[in-house]
C-alpha cells in the first residue's frame, strides 16, 4: 500500500471557554491517499469543518490543536511556524469554502485575485500568471474566460462564483483540496455541475480531495472512501459503497436509513431518536450510547477505539470487537 | 456615471437653496436691520426712505430672489460691524481656517487610520488596550478643555509652543496667506491642529478598528488566508480596502465639521480664522457675515459630500452601475 498523502493521528482540538474546555475534536484519525476523494460526513457540529480548518492551520483562536499530529507526505505540518504553514496553504493544500457569494473579495476583479494568488506561490511574470488564470477559468467552465476574467465577483452568478473559487483554490496546483460543503449554498440545479468540475479537475491533476458535506448523495457519487464523524469522533471509515450498503456502526446505519431513495418502498424514513450531545455533555464510553438501540454494558463505560477490519474498513464500536461482543446478550 | 453626477449636482443645488432660505430669514428674525444702521434720533420718515431705498419693502420672494442673485455672485453685502464687504472679509480669514482644518484633518486621518488598523490587528495586545483606553479620553473631553490643557502644558509650563495667534504669515499670490512656510507659523499651528483633530482622530480610529474587526471575520478574508496569501497582503490589500468604504464617508463628513466647528478651537487659540469672525459677528448681530458664513459652510459640506460619493465609485466597483449590464 502506498504512503498516505495526508495522515491525521489522534487529532484533538479544544476551545477553552469560561465554563471549561470544549473538545471539538477528540482523537480523530484518518488517512487520505494521493488522488483519493475522501468524503467526510456528520451532523452539524460533529467537527467536520473544524477538521478541515485544523489541517490547513486556520482554527480561529482561542481554539487550538491540543494533541495528535497531522502529516503531509510524512512531514509534520501541525507544528510548523505560521510562515512555513502559510506557504503550504494554497500551494500544497487548497481550500474551497461553503458560500461562494462571500468567499471572493468584492473590491478586486477575478483576475486580480487569481494573479495575486498564483504569484504568491509560483515564481512567474504577471502576464504568465494571467495566462494561467485564463486557462484555469476556462477549465472550470467559465464561458468567455478571457473576457470575463476582468469582471468583479458581483458580475457572476453563485454557481459561476463557486467555479472561480475552485479555480482560486487550485491555481497553485495543490496536492490536496479541502472542500468544505462546496455546494450547500448553491441551487440544486448547479450543485452537481460544481461537484463534477471539482472532481474532474482534481482527478486530472492527481489532487486528493477531502469533501466535507452532509449530503450523502454527493458522497455516494463522488467519494472513494467516507469517514463518518459523530460528536468530534470518527465513528466509521470505509470504502463508500460498503459503508452505504452495509454500515457497521449503528450511527452510520441510522444515517443511511434516513436517506430517501426512489427504489425502496417505505412509508417512513428511519429516524435516529434524540440529538447529538452537546460538546460539554458527551456521555462516558461511546458518545452515541444514549441514542443507540444496540448499546450494551461496555458502551457505557469504555470509549471504543477505531478497529481495523477486513477490506480497509474501520469502525469505533464495541459490537465489532470480538472480545467484547461475546458479552452481547442477543445480537 | 455622468447621469449620477448630474443628479447629485441637482440635489446639491436644492440643498444650497434651502440653506440660502434659512440664511435669508436670519435677516428677518434677528431684528430690524434699519435699527442697527441708523442712530436713535433718525425720524420715522427717514427710516421709511432708507427702507425703500434698500428694497426692504418689496415682496419677500423678490427680496429672496435678489439675495440669491447676489449670493451667486459672491455678494453678501457689507458687514454692519466692520464696514467691509463680507466676501472680502471671509476670504481674508479663510486661509487660516482652511490650513488649520486640513492639517488637523490629515493628522486625524493618518493617525486614526494607523492606530485603528494597529488596534484591530493586535486586538489583545497591551499597547492596543492602552490606546483604546486613551481614545476614550479623546472622545469624551470637550475640545476647549483639551485646548486649554495643551496651552497650559506646552505654552505656559514648558514654553515650547506659542499659545495663540498664527505666527508669521507669507502671502501667496493675492488671496492666500500661509503660515506653513515660516517657522513660527508652523509652531503656532501645532497646538490648534492637535486640539481640533484629536476628537476626529479618536473617532476615525474607533471606526476603523470596528470596521476592520468586522471585515477580518469575513469569508473572503478566511479564503484569502486559506490561499496562503501573506499576512501583509491579507491585512492591507484585502481587509483594509474593504474597511475604507465606510471610513471614507465619515472622514469626509468630519472634514466638513472640522471646518464648521473650528469656531471653538479658533476662539481658544485666538486663531484669526472664519470661526473667530463668526463668533464675533454673533456677538454684534452682524447678520450679513452670519448669513455668508452659513452659506459657506453649507457649500463646503455639499462639495465634500460630492467628493465622497465620487471616492466611493473609485473604491467600490459594485457601485459602478454602468457595468451592471454585464451581470447575469
Amino acid at each position: 500500500m502506498a504512503d498516505p498523502l495526508l495522515s491525521v493521528r489522534d487529532l484533538v482540538v479544544e476551545f477553552p471557554t469560561r465554563r471549561g474546555t470544549l473538545r471539538a475534536l477528540d482523537r480523530v484519525s484518518f488517512d487520505i491517499m494521493p488522488g483519493e476523494v475522501l468524503g467526510m460526513v456528520g451532523e452539524s457540529g460533529a467537527g467536520k469543518s473544524i477538521t478541515g480548518a485544523a489541517i490547513i492551520g486556520l482554527i480561529e483562536p482561542p481554539g487550538r490543536i491540543a494533541g495528535g499530529e497531522i502529516r503531509l507526505k510524512g512531514e509534520r505540518i501541525d507544528t510548523l511556524r505560521p510562515e512555513a504553514l502559510r506557504r503550504i496553504r494554497g500551494k500544497r493544500i487548497g481550500m474551497v469554502f461553503q458560500d461562494p457569494l462571500t468567499s471572493l473579495n468584492p473590491l478586486y476583479t477575478v483576475a486580480q485575485q487569481l494573479i495575486e494568488t498564483i504569484r504568491t506561490h509560483i515564481d512567474c511574470s504577471e502576464a504568465e500568471a494571467r495566462k494561467r488564470a485564463v486557462a484555469l477559468l476556462d477549465r472550470v467552465g467559465i464561458p468567455a474566460a478571457a473576457r470575463r476574467i476582468d469582471d468583479y465577483p458581483h458580475h457572476f452568478s453563485g454557481g459561476m462564483r463557486q467555479r472561480v473559487v475552485i479555480a482560486l483554490a487550485l491555481c497553485a496546483e495543490p496536492e490536496l483540496v479541502i472542500a468544505d460543503e462546496p455546494t450547500t449554498a448553491l441551487d440544486v440545479s448547479v450543485q452537481s455541475q460544481i461537484i463534477e468540475v471539482l472532481k474532474d479537475i482534481c482527478a486530472e491533476r492527481g489532487a486528493a480531495v477531502m469533501l466535507i458535506t452532509h449530503d450523502m448523495g454527493v458522497i455516494a457519487e463522488t467519494a472513494d472512501r467516507v469517514a463518518v464523524l459523530y460528536a468530534g469522533r470518527v465513528a466509521e471509515i470505509g470504502p463508500v459503497r460498503e459503508v452505504i450498503t452495509e454500515a457497521l456502526h449503528p450511527y452510520t446505519r441510522g444515517l443511511m436509513g434516513s436517506i430517501p431513495t426512489l427504489t425502496q418502498e417505505s412509508d417512513r424514513l428511519v429516524q435516529i431518536p434524540g440529538a447529538m450531545p452537546r460538546l460539554n455533555a458527551i456521555p462516558q464510553g461511546c458518545a452515541f450510547n444514549p441514542r443507540c438501540d444496540r448499546a450494551f454494558a461496555p458502551c457505557f463505560t469504555d470509549r471504543p477505539e477505531l478497529l481495523a477490519l477486513a477490506g480497509g474498513r474501520q469502525v469505533a464500536c464495541w459490537l465489532h470487537d470480538t472480545a467484547k461482543a461475546q458479552e452481547v446478550p442477543h445480537g | 456615471m455622468i447621469a449620477f453626477i448630474i443628479r447629485r449636482l441637482l440635489q446639491s443645488v436644492i440643498v444650497m437653496i434651502a440653506v440660502a432660505a434659512v440664511s435669508f430669514t436670519l435677516f428677518r428674525f434677528v431684528g430690524d436691520p434699519i435699527n442697527s444702521m441708523v442712530g436713535q434720533e433718525t425720524s420715522i420718515a427717514d427710516r421709511q426712505a432708507l427702507r425703500d431705498s434698500l428694497g426692504l419693502n418689496d415682496p419677500i420672494v423678490l427680496q429672496f430672489g435678489r439675495f440669491l442673485g447676489n449670493a451667486l455672485q459672491g455678494e453678501f453685502g457689507i458687514s454692519y460691524r466692520l464696514q467691509m464687504p463680507v466676501t472680502e472679509l471671509i476670504l481674508q480669514r479663510l486661509p487660516a481656517t482652511v490650513e488649520l482644518a486640513l492639517v488637523s484633518g490629515l493628522l486625524a486621518f493618518v493617525l486614526g487610520l494607523s492606530l485603528g488598523v494597529y488596534t484591530a490587528l493586535r486586538r489583545r495586545g497591551v499597547l492596543s488596550n492602552i490606546i483604546m483606553t486613551a481614545s476614550l479620553i479623546g472622545v469624551s473631553l470637550p475640545t476647549f478643555l483639551i485646548g486649554v490643557l495643551l496651552i497650559w502644558v506646552f505654552a505656559v509650563e514648558l514654553r515650547w509652543l506659542p499659545s495663540n495667534g498664527r505666527g508669521e504669515v507669507v502671502a501667496l499670490g493675492d488671496c492666500w496667506s500661509t503660515g506653513l512656510l515660516t517657522h513660527s507659523g508652523r509652531l503656532a499651528l501645532i497646538l490648534p491642529a492637535i486640539t481640533l483633530g484629536l476628537y476626529q482622530m479618536t473617532l476615525i480610529m474607533r471606526l476603523v478598528r470596528a470596521e476592520m474587526l468586522e471585515v477580518l471575520r469575513a469569508d473572503y478574508i478566511k479564503f484569502a488566508r486559506a490561499r496562503g496569501l501573506s499576512a501583509r497582503a491579507v491585512n492591507f490589500g484585502h481587509a483594509l480596502k474593504n474597511t475604507l468604504v465606510p471610513v471614507i464617508t465619515i472622514t469626509g463628513l468630519q472634514l466638513g465639521s472640522i471646518i464648521a466647528f473650528a469656531i471653538i478651537t479658533e476662539t481658544v487659540f485666538n486663531w484669526p480664522g472664519v470661526g473667530a469672525l463668526f463668533i464675533n459677528s454673533v456677538r454684534f448681530v452682524d447678520v450679513p457675515v452670519m448669513a455668508a458664513y452659513l452659506m459657506m459652510i453649507a457649500l463646503i459640506f455639499v462639495v465634500i459630500n460630492l467628493i465622497v460619493d465620487l471616492l466611493y465609485y473609485a473604491v467600490d466597483p459594485r457601485l459602478r452601475v454602468d457595468r451592471a449590464g454585464k451581470a447575469h
